[in-house]
């Protein structure tokens, strides 16, 4: 697993929107064999979908040839509500850029079966080859996606209760009220998304800190489903400044080193490297 | 720690709902969805930058919508080059240009050519809806020329969305006749509704009945301007709200108490402040005087004739700050407006139009108003130094509430009718779109009356 440290928010943003268009670039996706992205949701990616706009707007990027999965969407939310994930990812992504609609793939809340839908986005991964890069996030409870604490991490996409302090935490996007925050979820789940050739989950703030330490510098546990990277073969994590309160000083020296390291290697235009 | 109750333990069976039909109904045959990028847009009280205006069927539409529900991408994207779009403008109070006169009857043949004439041409100040107005006239000229000016709808090729007529008159003051006829003045309307009805021509017998024309669109009277302190006037003044009729005070001279009455009764307009009505007093305000009613009578909408000569600026600027969301900027043009300067003969009356004013030929005398809306706009903001966005919306959104239409004009939102202008930085008219279509500017020739 690499650690990549940057000083904040802005500059992990920066750094993770980069990394995605290099990875593109390198890719060269075409009709036949697009570019399949896995997307998240929250506060912790628009910096890096605001900097992939910027990317599109200044001829560097195209979304013609990428094909995206969102990670998850609330259950019984009207599509256009301004909360749902689908006018999140909209909102902040998909208004902006080329992509075509019929390569969006995000959960359906409102299915007449749920289950079924679950199967069918599972489906429709295997079918366009499944997931390059898989982008996320992590709850302070330490939950990729909605797999909170207690998932398996084994888990494949399916319908989850929502737990008490992620209630708590959106309660802030519904007049802070919690009886109008759904409390069912259709989510992808921790096994589907490392199945990704490449996981990247992004970690910024203090109040992550103790998710990030409990996930990299401790065991594999269900209580902290993140920690299921560590078993990936190509996992990065890229956080800032506050969100390394936790860790050992040994840990973050050690990754900030071999950063070092490589960059004097093979020169930070080359970051994209294969373990 | 309270579990939050009504677990949604019922969505996992079959009885959820399938995905919710869109709200903006997509038409059938789908036709081409046109979407303007690069441009700033007038949005909910705010110029907002970084996005775009979707438009299909001559309606703007909810892009996300289309999106996720039609999975298309635009079939045509346009780059606005960086201007501001906004809504297209509202007039309220006009009474010709280009040299025709909606207040001379012609024959219909002519009137109609003529009224199509306005229409197009207007569009190249932005004004995408508008009122023709109609000075005060007899009986017979009301019936002969409001069957002509019904509500239809704009189009890039017919011009402008005519809303219904403005009829200020003929029960009016002669204190305050301004430039009208003093023997068509009606000196009340003591049977009320039945005596509106007659002199206009109204087809509903009733206020009710005339109300029902009205949600269809087959009303011929918008709004009227009269005089509340004339008798009659101030009790039918709640019927012809009932009507569906939007009543102005003007031409007037009816003191505080009186023009308050009238607000109160329903009145939701002032026309052209300070012009035909008595100055300003201290003890008596007036009908100025309703700019600063106390706070549980509301404030009515009031035109402003910003062409700088006929209300100083500095009144302008007093007008607005006592009441800045209330202004609506009108023009109250004659038919010379638009016109090439030069000397021309207008109905009965030789003028001299210069540049931006007209002259009865041969004197020092203004004929009118021959001020454009756009050039309203640019005015107001440098007597005011108001804000854009104000200074926008009293052109747009103040009008559409005044009219009732803010759902459809005035404002850019899904649902809308897609008539758009685009303004460079300057303020000046680059590009109009009527009902979701372009408009080729260049090509509308307006110079038809001879100069000689």
């Amino acid at each position: 697993m690499r650690l990549v440290i940057r000083q904040d928010y802005d500059a992990v943003s920066y750094h993770v929107a980069k990394y995605v268009k290099e990875r593109i670039k390198e890719f060269a996706p075409t009709a036949n064999n697009p570019f399949v992205l896995g997307l998240p949701t929250g506060s912790s990616p628009v910096g890096v979908y605001r900097n992939l706009v910027k990317f599109h707007q200044a001829g560097e990027l195209s979304f013609k040839h990428i094909v995206t999965f969102n990670m998850d969407e609330y259950v019984g939310l009207p599509r256009d509500h301004p909360e749902s994930y689908h006018s999140f990812m909209w909102k902040h992504l998909f208004k902006h850029v080329d992509i075509l609609p019929e390569n969006v793939h995000i959960l359906d809340g409102n299915a007449k079966d749920l289950d079924l839908e679950c199967h069918r986005f599972e489906e429709k991964i295997e079918a366009v080859g499944g997931i390059e890069l898989f982008l996320g996030g992590i709850g302070p409870d330490g939950h990729i996606a909605f797999n909170e604490p207690g998932s398996s991490l084994n888990s494949r996409t399916r319908v989850k209760t929502l737990a008490y302090e992620t209630i708590v935490a959106n309660a802030r996007f519904f007049d802070n009220d919690i009886t109008k925050v759904p409390n069912l979820a259709l989510t992808v789940g921790v096994g589907t998304v490392m199945d990704a050739r490449e996981v990247c989950v992004i970690i910024t703030g203090a109040h992550k800190a103790l998710a990030l330490a409990k996930c990299i510098e401790e065991g594999v546990n269900h209580m902290w489903t993140v920690s299921a990277i560590q078993l990936h073969p190509r996992g990065m994590v890229v956080c800032d400044e506050d969100a390394t309160l936790e860790l050992h000083v040994k840990t973050v020296n050690y990754f900030k080193s071999i950063e070092k390291v490589h960059e004097q290697l093979i020169g930070s235009d080359n970051m994209v490297f294969h373990e | 720690m309270q579990y939050p109750v009504a677990l949604q333990t019922s969505s996992l069976t079959a009885s959820a709902p399938a995905s919710p039909e869109p709200h903006t109904p997509i038409p059938e045959n789908e036709p081409k969805v046109i979407k303007i990028t690069n441009c700033k847009i007038l949005r909910d009280h705010k110029i907002v930058e970084h996005d775009a205006i979707w438009i299909q069927g001559g309606k703007i539409i909810d892009p996300h919508k289309f999106f996720w529900y039609q999975k298309r991408l635009p079939d045509q994207v346009l780059d606005a080059g960086g201007l501001l779009v906004v809504p297209g403008f509202i007039e309220a109070q006009i009474n010709g240009a280009f040299g025709v006169d909606f207040s001379v009857p012609s024959d219909p043949e002519t009137y109609e050519r003529d009224l199509v004439l306005v229409n197009r041409g207007l569009l190249k100040y932005g004004t995408t809806s508008y009122c023709p107005t109609i000075v005060s006239s007899s009986a017979s000229v009301y019936h002969k020329v409001l069957s002509h000016l019904k509500p239809r709808a704009g189009s890039a090729k017919t011009g402008a969305t005519i809303l219904g007529a403005h009829v200020e008159g003929p029960f009016i003051n002669e204190a305050r006749i301004g430039a009208h006829e003093l023997k068509v003045l009606q000196a009340s309307a003591k049977n009320g509704y039945s005596d509106f009805k007659a002199v206009y021509g109204l087809e509903g017998a009733t206020p009710e009945a005339q109300n029902k024309l009205s949600h269809e669109n087959q009303n011929s009277v918008k709004i009227i301007t009269c005089a509340p302190e004339l008798e009659g006037i101030m009790e039918s003044i709640p019927d012809l709200a009932k009507a569906g009729i939007t009543i102005s005070v003007g031409h007037s001279m009816a003191n505080i108490s009186q023009a308050e009455e009238a607000v109160q009764k329903g009145a939701t307009f002032i026309t052209h402040l300070f012009n035909a009505m008595p100055q300003f007093h201290h003890r008596d305000p007036g009908v100025i005087g309703l700019l600063g009613s106390r706070f549980d009578l509301p404030r009515p909408y009031y035109g402003l004739i910003c062409d700088g000569i006929h209300v100083h600026p500095n009144s302008v600027k007093i007008a607005y700050d006592s009441h800045p969301e209330g202004v609506i900027l009108v023009t109250d043009a004659m038919s010379a407006m638009g016109l090439a300067p030069g000397n021309y003969q207008l109905g009965n009356m030789n003028v001299t139009k210069e540049e931006d004013r007209v002259y009865i030929e041969g004197t020092d005398t203004l004929a009118g108003s021959v001020i454009t809306l756009d050039a309203c706009i640019r005015n107001f903001i440098q007597f005011t130094s108001c804000s854009l966005i104000e200074a926008l919306e009293a052109v747009t959104l103040h009008p559409a509430v005044l009219l009732g239409i803010q759902e459809t004009k005035g404002v850019i939102k899904p649902g809308a009718d897609a008539d758009l202008v685009f303004l460079s930085d300057d303020l000046f008219v680059k590009r109009v779109f009527v009902a979701g279509e372009g408009v080729d500017l260049d090509a509308i020739d307006v110079q038809v009356t001879e100069k000689f």
